[in-house]
């Protein structure tokens, strides 16, 4: 065989033959012919116990009696498991911070808090005994609200954020004023497969959990902490979650712990799978925020100086509210350049679920902010919202952060007028104008917004990645990094890269579970990082043993190692094309390493918090919505009639899943704004705890005309084949949405700030309406 | 009597003579059969993970029914076959519905994925096979949800997978599949258990009444979809189950010259198109009830039975002068739909008897009707107020006004006042108009709940009513609905 000549390229580079191609998710048919298995799926080992939590009937106040006897002599319970159980530390918060006990001890921190779990014979068994608990409480008065926080004065952390120049001086000085106030909701996971896991008692104490987690390595870690285990005892295992958004990135442990204690305890396998309701009760959402802001501006609607708070309910514990609301101070600036400024952030200690990470993880909240502070000031001057927008952008020269890094990667002047044409926005502006004046009860609106989404972790220890790969003797290869797949394709790209690095198609490569054994202390799945840190991880391990091969095979062919090549399932020496297969088991044979580990760490970071200054991101990722709402004024009905999506995903690894991930964050980014309400009651207990009361999006809500494209560009920054993170900064296109329905509501009164709060549900709307006409 | 529930798995007959009364179909397939491919994603009906098809042969005619899994009891599949998503491949050969989600990307984490694959199938194998729009594959797919995907991939797939002839390995064995569920259909009286425990299935209208004096405290199931809840979500433990999808005659509708009769046991999908000719806008209504999956399942009957003041049809039905048929033993007696409802939790039905009919007037020609739905979300939600309007009109005055409400009271209840402030007013009035909407607050004072506040309720109570005067009066609801605009108003938003 005679090598092919390979001269074809594209924008430069030579041709790709797996990345960048539109291949299917790697569990594509698996999942359509219910052959994908979930935890819930696999076979259990014999006498596995099924577990359930008994939760605490009061938001705040003490625990003062707990009567387990009707518990225990319920039919099918084997053991009862509390506090006094634990071996180790009664701790499952995600930084270790002490804040988060497994079970109540004394102080009872919001409604539905585990007292107790039962482990039972059988599913339904367990469920019912658990609620035969008798429950002796002292009630103290919760704090629900953000305000009923901020009015207690209790925080989970300390204030923090960004001081830059002289905001006081420069709002004195601007020619125009304007202030308000946002409500943003919070928001449900949602997640189809709810938290679970399977805890099997090995030799010495020794546990195997399956657990639908992004974190995994924090899973082992705190059960070992939990038992008072060595970390080596225990092995977290992950093929596949049905969803994960976030909220299986510190809040999987906790089951996970609940079924590893009770394994501990009975030696018997134990199943943790609380039903939707408990799921929704007991685990941390979105975080909802109260925005206070005051903006000075000019006759053109350049900001000269915003001073602005925000206040995040973040629940009774820290969980992960650190990052989360450093990352909504990250993006208050979004789009826009801010030269005085003052970006606060409260983080609000209240009596309900401990907020945790959710897609975006506190970036939506922050542009939520900075786009109504946009929009009010248009409405104040009675200019287009999009032209404000422009002429806020970073541009050179102002090009700084308020937290002092410097935009490199700007391309949103381009990508704007790119989507403005596509969108035909102005023509349908006018058009929008026309239709309200001659419209009674339903009035239309129109909004194209920007995005802007740092990309790595604030945290720098968590921007590294790690894989291990082995090639089999028949050129099969073993794939293993430490990212997990939830649903956003993060096995088939990376499985794409190593098969690249082969020059091998891709039923060679066998993307396997994710596993504490195989690759150690890795980072969670989270912050969009999966495929640059894992990406770049597992192009490390394969080429190492890629070169060993072409090593020796310039040695065995007497060619130049820059001679070797691998491509079509072949390795090309010289004028010699050697099966993949082959040159595997030759190599083999002259005792060649087929095996390695690889490693990444994002370059070029650093980030000083105490003085809010540094280069936490490596690079941003850009994008722009443009979205068409139809209201009804008198019943706050909504309809979206279009949306056009223009986003920014580098040089994609492969542009089909990254659709995926702009169409679906973008309409979960929809469902966060519209429909998708949390309503506490007075007693701190969550009203909307199952899709009968919690509505997400469903087929019907979607655009009725629904267009999506992706931008041409490259990273500048040299990640993975020059790809950008994607999972997280699509949701935050749907802000469109929300902008346009604000949109359609000032009509009502031109030149008046609109009250609308987030989520934009039709009594939100329909009350926003109404304090338009009052206030005319 | 037959001591056995019998369906069909694969074409083999399952027979189930132990099985507990409440167990339901998803825990059999996934506990018992072990077959874990249908998943199940909230246990309430409210997301289709767990969404299954039944073939049945329904009036002759082979049906493919895609129902929850999660809701239904396990006796409710007897005499069907049940289909999951690991039946649909030919061997290594996808089906067309399942190809088409792959080339569509239809599946992110996939755990949606099963039962979203089960409704297009259902779709794949709906009558007539024309082939489906985009609304089409919506109303198939509104009972399943996806936090994934976002929607387009799939309803991408529905459309391709659904278009053309219909050429899978369930087509081509009907004939087979025909014969092997008329052996299961003996038109037997079903009873599994004993005395105090057990699960029944009456073939007969005078079996069901017989059995249900003998055991009032029974459970009456039509299709499950509230009672369902009550075993998955409340943990209740129901001994005696009657089921009444087997009673020979309860399912028949009569559509007759003036009115529309419904039997107890009608489903919503079954009704919809009478209820559609009657007004448009009940069809609308009935578009928006629940999910696809929910609307194949749940009756009529139960809809009126459970007595909920947030029942759909219960107030359509009212503002129409629905009447209700009732038995008990053999005693029938009718009475006015609006009477049956007493207090919250209350209604006018005596131990032992059941929902046998309700017969619904057509519209007179001088007779003008709305009903509008009020809820967060258009598919599968809850109203949060629902509001039927019947106005007659004489040239262009309101003779008589008849008027009710669902989210409103304790009850589906008539707006009196109202009706009264509105009769005699002129369509040309608006201020009379206006003042009379006005008086729903005295008509009604609902509560706050999680699906809306006391204030949004009455505000959105009298919009609906203001908006239906102005369709009334001429207005054409392109200008007043942001969706689910009547037949014939053209469609420009
Ligand atoms: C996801 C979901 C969405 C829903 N959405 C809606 C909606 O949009 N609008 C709405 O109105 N409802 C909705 N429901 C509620 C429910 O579907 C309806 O009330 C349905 O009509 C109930 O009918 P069924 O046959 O399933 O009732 P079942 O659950 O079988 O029975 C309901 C009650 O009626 C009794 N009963 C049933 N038949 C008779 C009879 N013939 N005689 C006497 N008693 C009888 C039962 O004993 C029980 O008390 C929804 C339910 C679910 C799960
Ligand atoms: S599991 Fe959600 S509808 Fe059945
Ligand atoms: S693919 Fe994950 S819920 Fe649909």
């Amino acid at each position: 065989m005679r090598p092919l000549p390979d001269t074809n390229t594209v924008n430069g580079e030579a041709t790709l033959r797996v990345v960048r191609r539109d291949l299917p998710h790697d569990s594509a048919r698996k999942h359509v012919t219910g052959g994908a298995a979930y935890i819930d799926d696999l076979r259990e080992p014999e006498g596995t116990l099924h577990l359930a939590i008994g939760g605490a009937p009061i938001a705040r106040g003490k625990l003062t009696g707990l009567n387990l006897t009707a518990v225990r002599a319920a039919p099918g319970v084997v053991a009862i498991i509390t506090a006094a159980d634990i071996p180790g530390t009664n701790d499952v918060s995600a930084l270790g911070l002490g804040d988060d006990p497994l079970f109540v001890d004394s102080q009872i921190s919001f409604h539905g808090q585990a007292l107790f779990a039962v482990a039972a014979t059988s599913r339904d068994a367990a469920r019912k005994a658990a609620l035969l608990a008798k429950v002796e409480t002292e009630t103290e008065t919760p704090n629900i609200s953000v305000e009923d926080g901020l009015q207690s004065g209790e925080t989970v952390l300390n204030d923090y954020g960004f001081v830059v120049g002289d905001v006081a001086s420069a709002l004195a000085k601007s020619p125009h004023r304007a202030s308000g106030t946002l409500h943003i909701g919070g928001q449900e996971h949602f997640y189809l497969e709810g938290q679970i896991a399977l805890a099997i008692p090995g030799e010495e104490g020794d546990l195997h959990i399956f657990s639908s987690t992004q974190h995994p390595s924090e899973v082992q870690h705190i059960v070992a902490h939990l038992l008072g285990l060595p970390q080596a005892a225990i092995t977290v295992e992950v093929r596949r979650m049905g969803g994960g958004f976030g909220g299986k990135e510190s809040q999987a442990s906790a089951w996970a712990a609940y079924a590893a204690l009770a394994a501990h305890i009975t030696k018997h396998a134990c199943k943790m799978r609380p039903d939707r309701d408990a799921d929704m009760a007991m685990t941390g959402k979105r975080h909802d925020f109260r925005v206070d802001y005051d903006v000075g501006f000019d006759d053109s609607g350049l900001i000269l100086g915003l001073d602005t708070t925000l206040a995040a309910r973040c629940g009774y514990s820290a969980d992960l509210s650190a990052g989360v609301v450093d990352r909504a101070l990250f993006h208050t600036d979004n789009a826009y350049y801010l030269s005085d400024t003052n970006i606060l952030s409260k983080r609000v200690r209240t009596n309900t679920v401990s907020n945790t990470a959710f897609r975006g993880f506190g970036g939506p909240q922050g542009m939520m902010a900075i786009e109504r502070v946009i929009d009010c000031i248009a409405w104040r001057l009675g200019l287009d919202p999009l032209d404000v927008r422009m002429r806020n952008y970073y541009a050179p020269g102002r090009d700084v952060t308020p937290y002092g890094q410097t935009i490199e990667d700007n391309v949103l002047p381009e990508l704007t007028s790119q989507i403005e044409r596509s969108s035909d926005y102005r023509a349908r502006r006018n058009e929008i104008t026309t239709f309200n004046a001659g419209s009674r009860f339903l009035k239309r609106g129109i909004a194209l917004v920007p995005l802007k989404f740092g990309i790595s972790f604030t945290a720098q220890h968590l921007n590294q990645g790690s894989a291990l790969v082995h090639v089999y003797r028949d050129g099969s290869v073993h794939l293993n990094h430490g990212g997990t797949e939830m649903g956003q394709g993060l096995f088939v790209k990376i499985a794409q890269v190593v098969a690249e690095t082969f020059g091998i198609s891709m039923p060679y490569v066998k993307v396997m579970a994710t596993h504490t054994a195989k690759v150690p202390n890795t980072s969670p799945t989270a912050a969009s990082s999966g495929s640059d840190i894992n990406g770049m991880a597992a192009l490390d391990a394969a080429m190492a043993i890629r070169n060993r091969i072409a090593a020796f095979a310039a040695e065995r062919y007497q060619v130049d190692a820059a001679h070797v090549s691998f491509r079509d399932d072949t390795v090309i020496v010289g004028n010699e094309v050697i099966p993949f297969p082959e040159m595997v088991e030759a190599a083999y044979r002259a005792r060649v390493h087929l095996s390695s580990t690889g490693f990444y760490a994002t370059p070029k970071l650093h980030w000083d918090r105490d003085k809010g200054h540094g280069r936490p991101f490596f690079y941003f990722a850009y994008g722009a919505a443009c979205a068409e709402v139809l209201i009804d004024t008198t019943t706050g009905e909504l309809r979206v009639l279009r949306t056009d999506l223009l986003h920014d995903v580098g040089r994609s690894l492969n542009p089909a899943i990254d659709i995926g991930q702009i169409e679906g964050g973008f309409v979960q980014g929809m469902g966060w704004l519209t429909g998708e309400e949390l309503v506490f009651d007075d007693k701190g207990r969550l009203r909307t705890h199952a899709p009968s009361t919690y509505k997400i999006p469903t087929a019907f809500d979607l655009p009725e005309d629904f267009r999506v494209a992706l931008f041409d560009n490259t990273n500048r920054e040299d990640t993975i084949y020059r790809s950008k993170a994607v999972g997280e900064p699509p949701l935050m296109l749907g802000i469109a949405v929300f902008a346009a329905i604000a949109d359609a509501i000032h009509s009502l009164a031109p030149g008046k700030p609109v009250p609308l709060n987030a989520p934009a549900t039709a009594e939100s709307i329909l009350h926003a309406c109404s304090c338009m006409v009052s206030i005319r | 009597m037959r001591r056995e529930i019998a369906f069909l798995r694969r074409g083999q007959p399952v027979r189930l003579s132990q099985a507990a009364p409440s167990l339901t179909l998803l825990d059999y397939l996934r506990l018992e059969e072990r077959a874990t491919g249908t998943k199940e994603g909230c246990a309430e009906g409210d997301c289709g993970a767990c969404t299954v098809v039944l073939r049945r042969v329904v009036g002759g005619e082979v049906a493919y029914q895609a129902v929850n899994s999660c809701i239904l009891l396990a006796g409710q599949a007897d005499g069907s076959e049940v289909i999951t998503v690991e039946d649909l491949a030919d061997g290594d050969r996808l089906h067309p519905v399942q190809q088409a989600m792959v080339d569509h990307h239809g599946s992110q984490c996939g755990f949606c994925t099963p039962g979203f694959v089960m409704a297009l199938f259902g779709l794949y194998h709906a009558p007539p096979s024309a082939s489906p729009d985009r609304d089409a594959v919506h109303e198939w797919i509104s009972g399943n949800l996806c936090r994934c995907t976002g929607y387009r991939p799939i309803v991408d797939a529905g459309l391709t997978a659904c278009t053309g002839a219909r050429s899978d390995q369930f087509s081509a064995n009907e004939a087979a599949a025909r014969t092997a569920l008329a052996a299961l259909d003996d038109g037997e009286d079903l009873f599994v258990g004993g005395d105090t425990r057990f699960f029944a299935a009456p073939a007969s209208i005078a079996s069901l009444a017989s059995l249900y004096l003998a055991h009032p405290d029974a459970v009456l199931v039509g299709g499950a979809t509230d009672v369902g809840l009550w075993i998955t979500k409340q943990l209740r433990d129901l001994p005696k189950i009657i089921w009444l999808g087997r009673v020979r005659g309860l399912d028949a509708i009569e559509d007759m010259d003036a009115t529309i009769n419904f039997g107890a046991t009608v489903t919503h999908e079954a009704a919809w198109p009478h209820l559609a000719s009657i007004d448009s806008d009940l069809g609308e209504l009935m578009r928006r009830f629940a999910g696809r999956q929910v609307r194949t399942a749940g009756t009529i009957g139960g809809n009126i039975a459970n007595g909920s003041p947030i029942g759909d049809t219960p107030p359509a039905l009212i503002a129409l002068g629905a009447t209700l048929t009732l038995q008990k033993g053999d005693t029938v007696r009718t009475l006015p739909l609006e009477d049956f409802f007493i207090a919250y939790g209350k209604q006018a039905r005596h131990q032992g008897e059941f929902v046998r009919a309700v017969e619904v007037p057509k519209l007179k020609p001088n007779e003008s009707f709305r009903a509008l739905k009020l809820a967060k979300r258009y598919d599968q939600d809850i109203s949060a107020v629902m509001a039927a309007v019947k106005l007659t009109v004489e040239g262009r005055h309101i003779a008589e006004a008849s008027i009710a409400y669902g989210g409103m009271a304790a009850t589906p209840k008539r707006a009196s006042a109202t009706e009264a402030a509105l009769t005699g007013l002129s369509l040309d009035d608006p201020t009379g108009l206006d003042a009379a909407v006005l008086r729903l607050a005295e008509d009604f004072s609902p509560i706050d709940d999680m699906r809306a506040s006391a204030k949004y309720r009455l505000a959105g109570a009298q919009a609906l009513l203001a908006k239906a005067l102005a369709e009334i009066g001429g207005m054409s609801s392109t200008e007043t609905r942001v969706f689910g605009r009547r037949a014939g108003d053209a469609t420009a938003a």
